[in-house]
């Protein structure tokens, strides 16, 4: 099982990836709608993706307010 | 007709089989012009049935199968108007959209939604008259409707219900979550997930699969195992309208239509 850290940075890299951003451009703290410049569609791609990549599943309700990459790496954590 | 081409959806008869293609922006939402061609695609239907074994429904937008009904169109449509000549107009747009729906569930043909991305609402209903299910690993499931103070519309809960264990349809309905297509496989909900991009190939593969059977007992077959619930369907709709009434509706309408939020597809 991955420790935090390492669930951090797999969810920087994969959003980088994903969006197309440098991965040297994303931190933990970042606002990840304004960062990566992603709607709410593109913020469901990014949750499924997360969940085949971590294999778990986050209820969206979990993700309420929740615009950072780190608070999005402990809900995720939460449920590894 | 064995081709059409609408402005939300386009049909076209190939070697038995028929696609029925969803091609509105933003993301197949069914409004009145969407419900005009769905009704036109039903009254086909009976002539396609003669010709075909098999349709296939699936969705040219990137960002899905279909988000559900046109909310922002039914907001719109609504403000201003008596509670009650809303709600019948709302009444009047389910029994169309019903009866759309219970041709495709009880067409002979043998039926296949290939799903993609947002397959919300409306747009799960559409896929839940469809014999069988195949997800691009990338679709999302979702009924949000109870977050508008309602309950799915367009045949969502007994055609769940048909087909899933009543607990499953209580955590679909009640929470409003979303989930992928793993999970819908998991709960029997989908038959097949496949790749990014695989998702016609693997609609036409079957497809190809059910000429091979004799039409008449692949119907026969349909027709036992997939009863329409009749009954249901209308307390649905009866349900549905009597919700509408209620201030909670408006109040979620406008939310979601004149929300700023980042997120209002996360319910």
């Amino acid at each position: 099982m991955p420790d935090s850290k390492q669930t951090l940075e797999e969810i920087l890299d994969l959003a980088a990836a994903q969006f197309k951003v440098p991965r040297e451009k994303l931190t933990p703290d970042d606002d990840f709608f304004k960062t990566l410049g992603i709607d709410s569609l593109q913020a469901l791609d990014l949750l499924t993706r997360l969940e085949h990549h971590f294999n778990v599943e986050l209820p969206d309700y979990e993700l309420q307010g929740v615009s950072d990459f780190r608070t999005l790496a402990g809900r995720i954590q939460a449920r590894l | 007709m064995n081709q059409f081409k609408g402005q939300a959806l386009s049909w076209e008869l190939k070697n038995g089989v028929v696609e029925l293609l969803l091609h509105r922006e933003p993301c197949n939402e069914i409004g009145l012009s969407a419900l005009a061609e769905l009704e036109k695609f039903a009254s086909a239907l009976k002539d396609l049935e003669n010709k075909a074994h098999a349709l296939i429904l699936h969705s040219t937008l990137k960002s899905g199968f279909c988000a559900g009904a046109d909310l922002r169109e039914l907001y719109r449509g609504v403000q201003g108007m008596e509670k009650q000549t809303a709600a019948r107009g709302v009444r009047e747009f389910l029994e169309r959209i019903h009866k759309v729906m219970n041709a495709i569930d009880g067409s002979p043909l043998t039926t296949v939604a290939a799903v993609n991305g947002v397959t919300f609402g409306g747009g799960l209903e559409l896929a839940l008259v469809c014999d069988l299910i195949i997800a691009d690993k990338m679709a999302r499931f979702c009924f949000p409707e109870l977050r508008l103070g309602l309950i799915p519309g367009f045949g969502g809960i007994p055609r769940l219900k048909r087909d899933l264990g009543n607990a499953v349809v209580r955590d679909l309905l009640l929470t409003g979550r979303s989930f992928n297509a793993t999970k819908a496989q998991q709960i029997g909900l989908v038959s097949q997930v496949v790749a990014e991009g695989e998702l016609l190939r693997a609609a036409r593969g079957t497809a190809a699969q059910l000429a091979k059977f004799d039409r008449r007992t692949a119907a026969a077959a349909k027709q036992f195992i997939k009863p329409i619930p009749y009954e249901e369907l209308q307390r649905e709709i009866d349900i549905f309208c009597d919700l509408f009434t209620q201030p909670a509706v408006e109040a979620g309408l406008k939310k979601f239509v004149e929300s700023k939020d980042a997120q209002p597809y996360l319910p």
